[in-house]
């Protein structure tokens, strides 16, 4: 079986050229696939341009993502939440070595920090009509707090329980709510009125942030944290 | 040959690299490394795939799809990083064992 070859059969000729055979016979599979889509073909565009006035934001891709295909990204935080489970479950967070950085970085930590906390919040406001929102703004919080985190100051231990778990699920569960109380009311599931739809997508894409923010660094650290709450 | 396809055969590209990656080494880390390239070359074919006409803007739905994939593989690394630590602490070496011959 090709998937069992180590390194140790590296040198046998035969698994070497079956490997080549079938990594060859796969890329032309492959390229075949993608020669033969129609070359042009302007996909959903037109679809999603025609629709995009009653979403409630102006950029395309965040009425996709919050709007048209609200689900996947319901899904893909909750696929967030799991993953986060699975790296916790499997043990406490390494101790990390506490102690002073050094001038240079404390200072640069604390003159970034507030800076990409306000680049985050302006990449999940310009999301509604540019490019950017709730992944973006996200993923520079999470850079503000790797950037604290790898700097080797304190984390805020009384942070640890609670708070830090209210807040990792802050996203999925105000996304679910929202998405109940919109079947109760009389819609589909994630079905917006377009009247409240901005208000909504931005309250959700507020929630996500924080939570997709603090996930990424919680995954980073790679374990439960200590600390009350966090013990076993 | 218009940009779409370079982009989407430079996919290909990057995907059948992972995988005689993944086929190959036997350290966890490659093989995750090697997972996380042919990802990459997914997200490429179909990033590529979005803007087919020169003049029209890019499709959306496509674009979406890729963000939300992008997230997912960073979770999902994670986890596979933290599985192979477990590895290592248990089993010495970064390396699934052998199969046993019968």
């Amino acid at each position: 079986m090709k998937e069992s070859v180590s390194k140790k059969s590296q040198g046998n000729p035969v698994l070497t050229g079956l490997r080549l055979i079938v990594l060859s016979g796969l890329t032309g599979c492959l390229v075949y696939a993608v020669m033969s889509l129609p070359p042009a073909d302007r996909g959903l565009s037109q679809e999603v341009n025609a629709q995009l006035s009653s979403s409630g934001v102006e950029n395309p891709v965040t009425a996709v993502l919050l709007n048209f295909r609200a689900y996947d990204t319901l899904l893909e935080i909750s696929v967030l939440v799991i993953a986060l489970i699975g790296v916790w479950s499997l043990g406490l967070m390494p101790r990390r070595r506490v102690g002073s950085p050094g001038l240079v970085l404390t200072n640069l930590v604390e003159i970034l920090i507030p800076f990409l906390i306000l680049f985050s919040g302006y990449l999940l406001w310009v999301g509604s009509h540019a490019p950017g929102g709730a992944f973006q703004a996200g993923v520079i919080l999470a850079a503000a707090a790797l950037l604290f985190t790898l700097s080797g100051l304190p984390m805020p231990a009384h942070l640890a329980g609670w708070p830090l778990r209210l807040a990792l699920v802050i996203g999925l569960g105000v996304f679910i709510s929202i998405g109940v109380v919109m079947m109760i009311t009389g819609g589909a599931l994630l079905e917006y009125p377009p009247e409240a739809a901005k208000a909504l997508i931005l309250v959700i894409e507020a929630a996500s942030t924080v939570s997709i923010g603090l996930i990424l660094v919680c995954v980073f650290c790679g374990g439960r944290p200590r600390g009350p709450g966090g013990a076993p | 040959m218009n940009n779409a396809l370079v982009f989407s055969l430079a996919g290909v590209g990057l995907f059948i690299i992972g995988l005689h990656g993944l086929a190959v080494y036997s350290h966890l880390l490659r093989k995750v490394l090697a997972l996380n390239i042919m990802g990459s070359g997914v997200f490429l074919v179909i990033a590529g795939l979005a803007r087919r006409l020169p003049d029209a803007e890019p499709d959306a739905v496509p674009d979406a799809l890729v963000i939300t994939g992008i997230v997912v593989a960073v979770a999902a690394t994670a986890l596979a990083l933290a599985l192979m630590l477990k590895v290592r602490a248990d089993a010495g070496i970064p390396e699934l064992p052998e199969r046993e011959r019968e």
